[in-house]
């Protein structure tokens, strides 16, 4: 099915759409369309938000709710959002909705048959570098039919009605008219092994280097912190890897039998073993450049390899903003004489 | 050896004891390089990477020879700003050596003002300088090869009689062994004429880009600056090219592991046509590319390949066996060229600004500019003269022992230079008077003094260091030269605390994990021990052992920077390399297995 008002496919789409397709969806479809491979998927657009809430607003008013509530009363806060929260997650979707995503579902789902998905939201502001919604919103994984992703596309909505993401928008004064979401749904990875990988280092901000964590399963462990992953520090230009910590690794997550992930106990004999080659490090460090190189900035980057074909993608790839956002001095400035550049060396110290 | 510590610190000097019974051989060394009292409020460190076996008493010329000429280049000649020469004491056949700082800012004022005029107007004018330096080398070189062999005829020439020449052969012993003296010292100022200029130049590019990526590793720096052609790796292309030939010409299966060299030229000259055109090959490589010594050239028993073809001939079966099997040896210049520009332009692409890349442009420039220097006088200077002088010396070492100074020619290295010119005019007047020189009466004794006290001395571990550690190392000569900088004094000063620990960390001087034996090589004459698959650690790697880089599997070293030609081997060889480790040689037994991580200069003993 083509993409419509409701659902995007990532072909489609790209980082000029996030108003339309958040920027999770936006940074997956301008990553497919940079020919770097991503699970496929398509995005609830925030148009489906709009018209789901609609749907609720007609019943009884919501965003001026939220507008109303004194965030200092925490009280109020957790009222208010426990109330929301229910209505988003108990209420019909209207029948486009349902129609377009069930439709998207199918054709998503049906090779090979029954293939789980990731449920994510992508929300409009997150991923920007001026306000960071990051982490306030959720992440499903191995959803396993369409009932399910209905319930966690859902979910994600009601995401935007939890007391810190309400507290957040009410100190910050944000109107409610401007907030939106929209939800990615795409083949979940079975990986063997993922995690993050970063075109920069996170502990210098050095841009020559491309720092990559990873760990046996699914990436989930890793950005939930659950296991110490090991790491590399690969020089971007060079492919030299002068840092290797290969951790011990207890705990994998895998999905679980009933959908859902499991967290397991790594085999004794794979827990001290590296879990990326040096090859699939290498390619990793090609794609991380390939990124960073279409973004023109470094980059931020969920990666997994799976497991039975072994191929790497990436699950979703952001700018970087830590050190982006630090005002860096700069090394060194071209001096009249060039010359003049040894008294650095020979001038003492200073 | 007895280590009373300090509060903070190395050894004191006073500690450290001449070993018993070598009391007479250290007496030998110069008044001035003995350790005085006040030498103990002073910082000294052992020179391993020169020096790291214990020097005979006439090898010391070398130390005598180079620290004048460098401290003059620095004091004098270019006025480094913040720093005098180096001074240097020995005991137990070990030198130690300590920088003079410059403190006062006046004073690095008043001397950064004439560096400007002297350092800058070399920087500026390096092209010239440089080819006019190798015309002085070359004449220094032709002028030493020209010294007459020293010999007593009984009775003079008729024909020097004849011309009237007027002065008798005695006295040209004198004059030759004067000369051969004075070329060596010449030969130290001309070494140090560019070295710690084109050092320095190389070091502001470095750091330069350690600020920029500070995650980038020494290696990645030193391959943006090391040339691809440097004279340096030629006596080594010569052996890949006598590799080629021999297997052109179908004369390789003359070249078998265990025949030894004087065998196999024999079996050649045999062989017809294309063994007698293949030891014309020889000979044209030979002159000058296998003037190159096996070690570093501070030490007479360092044989130049053109002494001891034993060493080149090592690496050529397996040379062969890789051309047999269809593999280049042919150095891909043209391609090394293309990846060194890629390097340089990818990296200044990842600076911040167009400031920064045209600070990084000047920077780079200056040092390419240099480096051709930093590279290629080795080869003159270590290399090649240094084995002419030792040569000399030893034509004078066969002279003295033919009229009975001492049993074998090589004795005359027990002799310092200053005793070696007595035992001469020793000859000489004897040889004018028609009496019996005294030498043979007077030598033998202390030569087997010596050569007993030597043996004794490489029993003994010296500290690395003596003295109070200074706050800061802000002496750029000895930063550049030896890597020695705060943080691998603590190294040092942590290694020594803790002796238990598995791990011995260094530079990391070229990347990749391997784990092999080790085999500890603390001589020259050690190196036929390395078996294939072997991890060579040694206190100081050489690039002239670069036939036996095939055999090794990664190299360890107690002293060097990542930009030793050492490492550079290393990574031209794609070996794994950690140098500087302060004491892998000691910590490590040999053949225990180890883990070698070049890449994080660091190396684990497994059992």
């Amino acid at each position: 099915m083509p993409s419509t008002q409701i659902i995007g496919w990532f072909a489609d789409i790209g980082l000029h759409d996030r108003p339309q397709v958040g920027g999770k969806g936006g940074s997956l479809g301008e990553l497919q369309r940079a020919g770097i491979d991503v699970p496929p998927g398509f995005v609830v657009k925030t148009d489906a938000f709009e018209r789901f809430l609609q749907s609720l607003e007609q019943q009884s008013p919501l965003r001026a709710r939220v507008e109303s509530v004194d965030p200092d009363d925490l009280g109020a806060v957790q009222a208010c959002c426990k109330e929301l929260r229910a209505r988003v997650e108990g209420a019909q979707l209207p029948s486009d909705v349902l129609d377009e995503i069930s439709a998207a579902h199918a054709t998503l789902c049906t090779r090979p048959a029954e293939t789980p998905v990731a449920v994510r939201s992508s929300a409009t502001t997150e991923d920007a570098i001026d306000a960071s919604f990051a982490g306030l919103q959720d992440t499903y994984l191995w959803v396993t039919d369409l009932a399910q992703t209905l319930e966690r596309v859902r979910s994600c909505w009601a995401s935007l009605y939890s007391v810190e993401s309400v507290t957040y928008r009410r100190k910050k004064g944000l109107p409610e008219a401007g907030v939106a979401m929209a939800v990615v749904v795409q083949q979940m990875v079975n990986a063997r092994t993922a995690g993050v990988m970063f075109t920069r280092s996170p502990l210098t901000g050095d841009r020559s280097v491309i720092t990559i964590e990873g760990a046996w399963g699914l990436g989930s462990a890793v950005v939930g912190g659950e296991v110490t992953p090991d790491r590399w520090v690969i020089g971007k230009i060079t492919g030299e890897i002068p840092v290797r910590e290969i951790s011990e690794k207890q705990i994998q997550h895998v999905p679980a039998s009933g959908g859902g992930i499991e967290s397991v106990p790594v085999p004794e004999d794979l827990r001290r073993t590296p879990c990326m080659s040096d090859a699939e490090l290498q390619a990793l460090r090609a794609i991380g450049r390939n990124v960073e190189r279409h973004y023109g900035r470094p980059q931020d980057i969920e990666w997994a390899v799976e497991r039975d074909t072994q191929k790497i993608l990436l699950l979703q790839s952001r700018p970087e903003t830590v050190w982006s956002a630090k005002e860096a001095a700069p090394v060194a400035r071209p001096a009249e004489d060039p010359l003049s550049h040894v008294m650095s060396i020979f001038g003492g110290r200073r | 050896m007895n280590q009373p510590a300090t509060t903070k610190g190395f050894p004191l000097p006073s500690s450290l004891k001449v070993v018993k019974g070598t009391e007479r051989a250290q007496a030998a060394y110069p008044y001035h390089t003995q350790f005085s009292q006040g030498d103990d409020r002073r910082f000294w460190f052992y020179n391993s990477m020169h020096f790291p076996e214990p020097m005979s008493a006439f090898d010391m010329v070398t130390a005598e020879a180079a620290y004048c000429a460098l401290g003059a280049a620095n004091t004098r000649v270019h006025c480094l700003p913040t720093t005098l020469g180096i001074d240097h004491r020995i005991i137990n056949g070990r030198v130690y050596i300590g920088g003079n700082a410059v403190t006062d800012p006046a004073e690095i004022a008043r001397r950064t003002q004439e560096f400007q005029k002297r350092a800058f107007y070399y920087y500026a004018n390096w092209e010239r300088l440089y080819e006019q330096w190798r015309g002085k080398m070359k004449a220094l070189i032709q002028s030493a090869q020209a010294l007459p062999k020293p010999q007593l005829p009984e009775f003079e020439p008729l024909a020097n009689v004849h011309a009237g020449k007027g002065v008798a052969s005695n006295h040209e012993l004198l004059d030759t062994y004067q000369k051969t003296l004075e070329g060596y010292f010449r030969m130290w100022h001309h070494h140090f004429e560019f070295l710690l200029l084109g050092y320095g130049a190389y070091l502001t590019f470095f750091s330069f880009c350690k600020k920029a990526f500070p995650e980038i590793t020494d290696q990645t720096i030193a391959r943006m600056v090391a040339g691809i052609e440097a004279e340096i790796f030629r006596p080594d292309d010569e052996l890949r090219r006598l590799a080629r030939c021999a297997v052109e010409l179908g004369v390789d299966s003359k070249f078998r592991d265990g025949v030894s060299p004087a065998e196999i030229i024999k079996s050649l000259e045999q062989a017809g046509p294309a063994g007698r055109q293949w030891l014309d090959e020889l000979q044209t490589s030979r002159d000058p590319w296998f003037n190159i010594n096996v070690g570093d050239g501070f030490y007479h028993y360092h044989r130049a390949w053109n002494d001891d073809l034993s060493m080149p001939f090592a690496g050529l079966p397996e040379y062969m066996r890789r051309v047999r099997a269809g593999e280049s040896l042919e150095r891909p210049v043209g391609k090394l060229q293309e990846e060194r520009r890629k390097l340089i332009e990818d990296y200044r692409e990842l600076l911040s600004t167009d400031d920064e890349r045209a600070a990084y442009d000047q920077m780079i420039t200056l040092a390419h500019r240099v480096f051709p220097y930093v590279e290629g006088h080795k080869f003159y200077c270590e290399h090649w003269y240094t084995n002419l002088f030792f040569n000399k010396i030893r034509e004078f070492g066969a002279l003295l022992s033919s009229h009975g100074f001492f049993p074998d020619a090589e004795d005359v290295f027990h002799l310092t230079h200053y005793e070696l010119k007595t035992a001469i005019i020793d000859l000489m007047s004897a040889w004018s008077n028609g009496s019996a020189p005294r030498g043979p009466d007077h030598w033998p004794q202390i030569v087997a003094d010596r050569r007993a006290a030597i043996r004794e001395w490489a029993k003994h571990e010296t500290p690395p260091a003596l003295g109070p550690v200074p706050d800061v190392i802000d002496d750029p000569a000895i930063v550049m030269l030896w890597g020695i900088t705060r943080e691998s004094l603590d190294a040092w000063l942590s290694a020594s605390d803790d002796t238990e620990s598995k791990e011995v960390r260094g530079f990391a001087a070229s990347s990749g994990v391997v784990e092999g034996p080790a085999r500890i090589v603390k001589s020259v004459e050690e190196i036929s021990r390395l078996q294939k698959g072997d991890i060579l650690v040694c206190q100081v790697t050489n690039p002239t052992w670069a036939p036996i880089f095939q055999k090794i599997v990664a190299a360890v070293s107690d002293i060097g920077g990542s930009m030793s030609h050492a490492a550079i081997v290393a990574r031209e060889y794609g070996l794994p390399a950690v140098v500087g480790t302060g004491n892998a040689t000691s910590r490590i037994k040999d053949g225990q297995r180890i883990r070698v991580d070049g890449g994080r200069g660091v190396v684990t003993i497994l059992q």
